[in-house]
């Protein structure tokens, strides 16, 4: 019998490996999409079509509190990950609203952030740089509406299917997905705002 | 492979690498902010501190918050995030050869 359950166990491992790999791939396939994104904004930087360029319309204090809402974000799921490994159900649940409370509050910024733009007349449309802008900034910001839903629906298994394997090994790619979208702000605030304030 | 969760179940991953990355994470973000708040440097300057601690503090995100390091992390992840990074290099530095080059001669 311990044998079976020492089979079961390495068999479960297995999977959770194989996953954690695959979705590893997503990853490093979605880093060379941001890459890219990265590099047609550097290159339509410029092109303003006669519009409005990045100095009269980015802010300092918006950027700096959306970069600090995913930094704490990252390190509060880092949180939940380790409280999910010594099994304590509340904490990771708790860490989980933490975390989405967070990221909930950036997307909030960069949605009034783009509506303060648009109404401006500086939507996507107004030209090359714009539309550049929003399409990087605004991929990021889809990726962490995902993350967000993702970490509700997680929530919810933590609390109806407790800290079981499958759920643990979900959580732990969610983990990877939310680090790496902090990993891509850091691109985004210092190719985009900081050199546009400059 | 027999480690349910190998990689990142270490003990040295606990607590106190999250608390390192976020403290890291916190001066490599404020150094750029600053620098640019206080016009501290001739812009040219700004935009090498501006690179340089942003690509510090990406390491700093793949070693305390992603825990990728040499010894735990198996070795066909760490062949994956290597084959990113070349065809990033290759993909954005042609973008960038392309259009750069093109922009000289039609500015001409």
């Amino acid at each position: 019998m311990s044998a079976a359950v020492t089979t079961h166990e390495s068999e479960a491992a297995e999977a959770h490996e194989q996953r954690a790999f695959g979705f590893w791939l997503y990853l490093m396939g979605d880093a060379v999409i941001f890459a890219l994104l990265f590099a047609t904004y550097v290159i339509m930087v410029d092109n303003t079509a006669g519009g409005p360029a990045g100095k009269a319309l980015f802010s300092l204090p918006n950027a700096a509190i959306e970069t600090a809402l995913l930094l704490v974000s990252s390190t509060t799921f880092g949180f939940a990950s380790l409280s999910s490994k010594t099994g304590n159900r509340g904490a990771v649940l708790a860490w989980l609203l933490l975390t989405f409370v967070l990221g909930a509050g950036f997307v909030f910024l960069e949605l009034r952030e783009f509506a303060g733009l648009i109404k401006a007349g500086a939507g996507p449309d107004r030209s090359g740089f714009l539309s550049a802008f929003f399409t990087l900034v605004g991929t990021h910001g889809l990726h962490v509406s995902v993350g967000l839903t993702w970490i509700l629906i997680m929530s919810g298994q933590v609390m109806l299917k407790g800290l079981s394997v499958p759920v643990t090994s979900r959580l732990f790619r969610l983990g990877l997905f939310w680090h790496f979208l902090d990993i891509a702000w850091v691109g985004i605030f210092s190719i985009v705002y900081l050199p546009g304030l400059l | 492979m027999e480690h349910p969760t190998a990689g990142h179940a270490n003990s040295g991953h606990g607590l106190r690498s999250y608390l390192i990355g976020f403290v890291l994470a916190v001066i490599l973000t404020a150094i750029p902010f600053y620098v640019v708040i206080t016009h501290a440097l001739p812009p040219q300057s700004t935009m090498v501190v501006i690179g340089v601690t942003a690509i510090l503090q990406i390491l700093v995100h793949l070693r305390f918050f992603l825990h990728l390091n040499f010894t735990s992390t198996p070795k066909e992840n760490l062949l994956a995030i290597v084959f990113a990074a070349v065809l990033i290099f290759i993909m954005v530095g042609g973008s960038f050869w392309i259009m750069f080059d093109l922009h000289t001669r039609m500015a001409v």
